[in-house]
Parts: structure tokens; sequence; C-alpha cells
């Protein structure tokens, strides 16, 4: 059974760890884009 | 998709949990295995989900040769990033579940788990190339590599009918015997990771389009700066 868990885990993490690094690739590109109008207002 | 995505997500989060619960606690437990069987309907949808992206990189590369259409690279690229993820979980899963049933972790050697290993690879150097190429050719380039690493695909895919390996016979086609429950809960599966896959595809595409434009917008602002 530890295995069947094991691999259940693993794939969620797999995948939690890819949405972790979409989510922080969105902050960064939000930063950007707020510097980027902060930019043309200033 | 904007209005439509909420409505997908709901229905891919209940699909997840229905096959989760079918895959565990639902699906017959089969004989000689037992309970470590239960990893097929994870490991097998995940592989078929990246043949998919893959398939779907190597059309997208294909036409950014052809017209050189930013949206057909912006497509391989997600579809070759996505793809990889799925792949992984195949590669991660595989071996945990080896282990109980062959006694060892991998089969060195097999041409099953060798090509699916090279698979990876060659996508994991696809993104490589695309993160870390300056050069103004990344995605010809990068076309070209998606077009070999799709040639692997197949040969993952018929190898266990063509070669002798010690990877389990197909589950479709001439050599397949599943039982009719253990399909039901594989398909369930199936389509779940499919929705999880466009989700995630279209959620990825989105990013893209926002960072090239913020490139976009960036070298404009310097260059503005520079004529000042």
């Amino acid at each position: 059974m530890s295995y069947l868990y094991a691999a259940y885990i693993a794939t969620w993490m797999i995948h939690g760890t890819y949405l972790a690094i979409l989510a922080r690739k969105y902050s960064r590109i939000r930063r950007e884009m707020e510097s980027l109008k902060k930019g043309v207002s200033g | 998709m904007k209005r439509g995505f909420p409505i997908l997500a709901i229905v891919t989060a209940l699909l997840l949990s229905f096959g989760l619960y079918e895959a565990l606690i639902g699906a017959p437990t089969e004989r000689t295995m037992g309970d470590v069987q239960r990893i097929f309907y994870y490991h097998v949808p995940s592989a078929w989900t990246a043949f998919l992206l893959f398939l779907i990189n190597f059309a997208a590369s294909v036409t950014y040769l052809i017209r050189r259409n930013a949206k057909a690279d912006m497509l391989a690229l997600v579809s070759a990033e996505v793809g990889v993820v799925f792949c992984t979980v195949v590669i991660v899963t595989g071996p945990i579940w080896a282990r109980p049933v062959w006694g060892i972790w991998w089969a060195p050697g097999d041409i099953r788990l060798t090509t699916t290993l090279v698979l990876w690879l060659i996508y994991i150097s696809y993104l490589v190339l695309r993160r870390f190429s300056t050069s103004g050719q990344t995605a010809v380039i990068a076309a070209v590599v998606a077009i070999f690493g799709a040639l692997d695909v197949p040969l993952v895919y018929f190898s266990i009918w063509f070669f002798r390996t010690q990877h389990p016979s197909p589950v479709i086609g001439d050599g397949g015997s599943l039982d009719p429950r253990m399909w039901h809960v594989l398909l369930i599966n199936w389509v779940a990771f499919l929705c999880l896959a466009w989700l995630v595809c279209w959620t990825r595409y989105q990013l893209e389009v926002a960072a090239r434009q913020v490139e976009e917008a960036q070298a404009l602002q310097s260059l503005h700066e520079v004529s000042r």
C-alpha cells in the first residue's frame, strides 16, 4: 500500500510544483507590468 | 474560454476527485499484483496525455517552421512544458510500481523504459534550449529539436508491440485484456487528466502572451529612453 500512496502523492507533488512555478511566473509578470505602467505615467 | 474557465475548472476538480476515488476504492483489486496495480490508473493516463501534448508540440513546431507564426511557437512551447510535467509523472510512478512487482526500480536496457527516458530528456533539452538560448533563431532551432523529439513518441508507444520487453503488454488493441471495470476507471482518469492538461495549457499560454507583451514593451521603453 505504501508504494501506491507514494505514487499518488508523487504525482500530485509534481503537478503542484509546476502550478507553483506558474504562480511565481504570474506574479513576476504582474510586477513587471506595474513597473511599466508606472514608467509610462511617471 | 475566459468565461468557461471556472466551469471547466470545477468539472476538472470533480472528475479528478471521482477518478481518484474510483482508482483507490472503486476499481477491483488485481489478483496477482494487488493494490499496487492501482498505480496504473495514474501512470497510463499520464503517459497518453504526455504523448498527445508532444504530438501537439510536433504539429505546432511544423506549423511554425512553415509559417513563422508566433501563436504556433507559443503553442509548441506550452505543449512541450505541460507534456514534460506529465512525462515526469510517468517516469516517477513507473519505478514506484516496478519495485514491488519486479523487485527492481528500473530494468536497464528495456526498450520501453529507455525510449521513455530518452523522450523525457529530449523535451527537457528542448525547454532548456528555449529558456537559456539568446540566439534570434531559438524558436527555429527549438522547432527542429521538437520534430526529432516527436519521432521518439511512436517508438515509445509501439515498442511493446515490436520488441521483447519487461514492460506489461498493451491494454488496448490486440494484446489488451483489461477488465471492463478497470477500463472505466482508466478512461475517467484520462478524461480528468486531459481536462487538467487543457486548463494548465490555457493558463500557461496566456502567461506566455503576457510575458512576450511585457518584453516588447520593455524593449520599446528602453528604445524611448535611449532616444531622449
